[in-house]
């Protein structure tokens, strides 16, 4: 589409040393994830917080979930607040893949994960037919968001603004109800597992009680990849025609559309990759440690708990987003004692945010941009922004 | 099969006015604000709470008044004294009575005379008049709920007048959220559902149709029950809606609304005091919600918490009728609401109620999609 405009001769070769810099932040993001998985994990369970460990964890899937959703709400300035089902989408794709798959291929749903996928680090060989399995998976899920994403941005080619978060929080609502009353108990026995034939497995995913018994695949190793993916390809976008292109439609559709952007076409892409994101997301949440897979927790509530960490962080700022999944992620921790104050606290931060500064922390620019640095300079200069 | 289909009928059609009444409030806000007010659903749960919490200070047996009645008493005797702080300060000051004070004193006032018609319902609970006292009760709640409103608009909304339109839609949220979460401490409502107490008496008026059996109180063919509660109800929303439509439409009030409503700037211009009268449509949403919480808590006694996702749905699903009608367009509310409800009904009745927020949202999207305006609603061309 895009590439078909420009002329053959306006393509610049691939030299090596492009395919290099092209790859090497890919294998920067496995790198960090394997570091991550093999090095900060297991250290932080020597020094006895097992806890950090998990919410290290945690903090890698809620980033993914912000960033994703920074594209749709930051970037392209539209207002989705049904992240959370495409969350479950991804979830019970992929849970559905790993719980009956591995009792198809393995004979049982425990983990056949390797060093990667086990939570202290500790699994047999480095990446083993389970990790297949549940890279599959995530990537099934993600597939299955994006195509649900690609359904709901199609609206955006009539409706606009309030209708469109309408629209997604149909969607979402829609979505939760469908898994919580059109699916049954999950299967347990091995046997009939064996002779349900593999287009009705999709019919028993726990319905309203949550899908239990799921292998626990989410390691450090896996949040982190995808986190670090996700921060990558939003950048690329951000920096490329696309996100140029998604901010022009979120400061001026009107004009943007008057300068040849297609807005329909790219809101469309701007749901239908975060939506695949936010299936990943959906995917790792489903293995991680100690989480029981409900469609009822993924509702508007999960919803707006992304869309706070987007707010806050800045609409349109990835590096904001990332902090504000931190932050959210580590204070209702440290909040413990006066949990029921947490949500207040909470909202009346986002109603306080939109009073003072409605761009959130960051905006839209990136921690790694000079003006960024220059605006805090002025600011402590100041004492004003 | 006659039966069942006029007995859903009349069940939609009370459930119906209901969510036409929380959907008046949507519309109105959307009219003049051109923005969802996201809190419009709590604010009706929090009616229905206020009712529950008024009806056991009332006197209504099973269950204790809750914290809320102590703290709604010191928080208007704190608005009286900070209101007097206020001018006296500004009169030493400036020799001048700032504005402010007289807001808060308003809302004590107001608050005050909830306070007496709390009384006055135990009162009439005392001696026997309990449909009187329950009437009572719907006043005080509307009235608590009119001063949340206004507070509302005032504190969160105004401010965000001339921001951009997603700043306003997140507020909302904010201020939503921030209601869910208020209302489940342990000194407001607490965590846990209630059971609402029963004010008015659910027996049925008459049947009609159906074919009796052998004994007398057995059916073959159970026929249409018209239900008192169900004729209160519809009632009650019915007389609510017809006094908001001579409102809007007959009055000076009224015109003022719809000139606001037309350009804010403009109706500035004329001489319209548009802070008032923006004020005025939040309190009027507020208190028709809260109206609708109360009818619907007597409909269906088991109250739940403020976030609980069935009560918050409620309001999401009377939002998804405004907009099926044309948000902006009061008379187009009233029929989504009326729609939204047989909908909900008729999917109850024939297909299973688990369902029935599909066919909702369904619904929803599909007009969107076949008409974004709305039913009612006027297309609108973007101008640049």
């Amino acid at each position: 589409m895009s590439g078909a405009n420009l002329q053959p001769g306006l393509h610049r070769p691939s030299t090596p040393a492009a395919i290099v810099r092209a790859w090497a932040p890919v294998l920067g993001c496995l790198v960090l994830a394997i570091v991550m998985q093999l090095v900060v994990g297991p250290l932080l369970v020597r020094m006895g917080q097992d806890f950090a460990a998990k919410l290290l964890l945690d903090i890698g899937t809620n980033a993914i979930l912000a960033v994703s959703l920074t594209m749709v709400n930051g970037f392209t300035g539209q207002f989705s607040i049904g992240h959370a089902a495409f969350m479950a989408v991804g979830g019970y794709v992929a849970a559905g893949i790993t719980y009956y798959g591995s009792y198809r291929l393995f004979g049982s749903p425990d983990l056949a994960a390797g060093m990667l996928s086990t939570s202290t680090g500790a699994g047999s060989g480095l990446f083993t037919k389970g990790d297949g399995l549940f890279l599959g998976s995530i990537f099934a899920g993600g597939l299955v968001a994006a195509g649900c994403g690609y359904l709901v941005g199609l609206p955006s080619l009539r409706l606009k603004g309030d209708y469109l978060a309408i629209v997604t929080l149909g969607f979402g609502e829609i979505v939760r109800v469908l898994i919580q009353t059109q699916t049954t108990d999950t299967l347990y026995d091995p046997d009939t597992i064996a002779q349900t034939p593999a287009w009705e497995l999709p019919k028993y995913l726990g319905g309203a009680l949550g899908f239990s018994g799921l292998p626990s695949y989410t390691s450090l190793f896996w949040a982190w990849l995808f986190a670090a993916l996700t921060i990558l390809v939003a950048y690329r976008i951000k920096a490329s025609t696309y996100g140029r292109a998604f901010l022009s439609i979120r400061e001026d559709e009107i004009a943007s559309e008057a300068m040849g952007v297609d807005t329909t076409r790219y809101k469309v892409r701007a749901f239908t990759i975060s939506a695949f994101f936010a299936g990943c997301a959906g995917a790792l949440f489903a293995h991680t440690v100690g989480v029981q897979l409900n469609a009822g927790e993924l509702g508007f509530a999960k919803s707006f708990d992304i869309i706070i960490m987007v707010v806050l962080g800045g609409m349109g700022s990835i590096s904001g987003a990332f902090f504000a999944a931190i932050i959210l992620t580590i204070l209702p921790e440290l909040l413990r004692n006066v949990a029921e104050y947490r949500m207040v606290a909470y909202a009346t931060a986002l109603i306080l945010m939109m009073l003072v500064r409605p761009e959130g922390l960051l905006g839209v620019r990136e921690i790694w941009e000079k003006r960024t640095w220059r605006a805090i300079a002025r600011i402590g200069r100041r004492g004003t922004p | 099969m006659t039966e069942k289909l006029i007995q859903t009928l009349m069940d939609g059609l009370a459930v119906g006015s209901l969510y036409a009444l929380i959907a008046l409030g949507y519309t109105m806000v959307y009219g003049i604000l051109k923005f969802i007010n996201f809190a419009h659903s709590d604010v009706f749960v929090l009616g229905a709470w206020m009712s529950y919490t008024v009806a056991l200070c009332a006197g209504w047996p099973d269950g204790q008044p809750t914290h809320m009645a102590t703290w709604v008493l010191l928080l208007l005797v704190g608005i009286a004294v900070a209101g007097g702080l206020v001018a006296g300060f500004t009169y030493w000051r400036r020799k001048r009575i700032a504005p402010a004070a007289y807001t808060l004193w308003l809302v004590s006032g107001w608050g005050w005379v909830a306070v007496l018609l709390v009384l006055l319902a135990r009162l009439l609970h005392q001696n026997g008049f309990d449909i009187i006292a329950g009437g009572v009760i719907l006043v005080c709640s509307m009235l608590t709920c009119g001063v949340v409103g206004f507070a509302l608009e005032r504190l969160a909304y105004k401010p965000l007048r001339n921001a951009p339109r997603l700043n306003v839609l997140i507020t909302a949220i904010g201020v939503s959220l921030f209601l869910q979460n208020l209302g489940q401490l342990d000194w407001m409502f607490g965590t846990r559902p209630q059971g609402m107490p029963q004010l008015l008496p659910d027996k049925v008026l008459f049947n009609f149709a159906g074919t009796p059996g052998a004994n007398p109180g057995e059916w073959l063919v159970q026929p249409v029950r018209v239900r008192l509660l169900d004729v209160i109800a519809a009632g009650t929303s019915i007389a609510l809606m017809v006094g908001l439509d001579r409102l809007v439409f007959h009055s000076k009030l009224g015109r003022a609304m719809r000139a606001v409503s037309f350009s804010e700037r403009n109706a500035a211009l004329m001489g319209i005091p548009v802070d008032k009268v923006v004020s005025f449509t939040f309190v009027l949403g507020a208190m028709l919600a809260a109206a609708a919480g109360f009818l619907y808590s007597q409909k269906y006694p088991g109250l739940g918490q403020t976030a609980a996702a069935v009560w918050v749905l409620l309001g999401l699903k009377a939002f998804v009728a405004a907009v099926v009608g044309g948000i902006g367009n009061i008379r187009g509310a009233m029929l989504g609401g009326l729609l939204i409800g047989l909908a909900e009904m008729f999917v109850k009745a024939y297909q299973s109620p688990s369902v029935v927020d599909i066919y909702v949202f369904g619904i929803l999207i599909a007009v969107l999609l076949v008409r974004p305006g709305g039913l009612l609603g006027k297309a609108t061309v973007e101008k640049v």
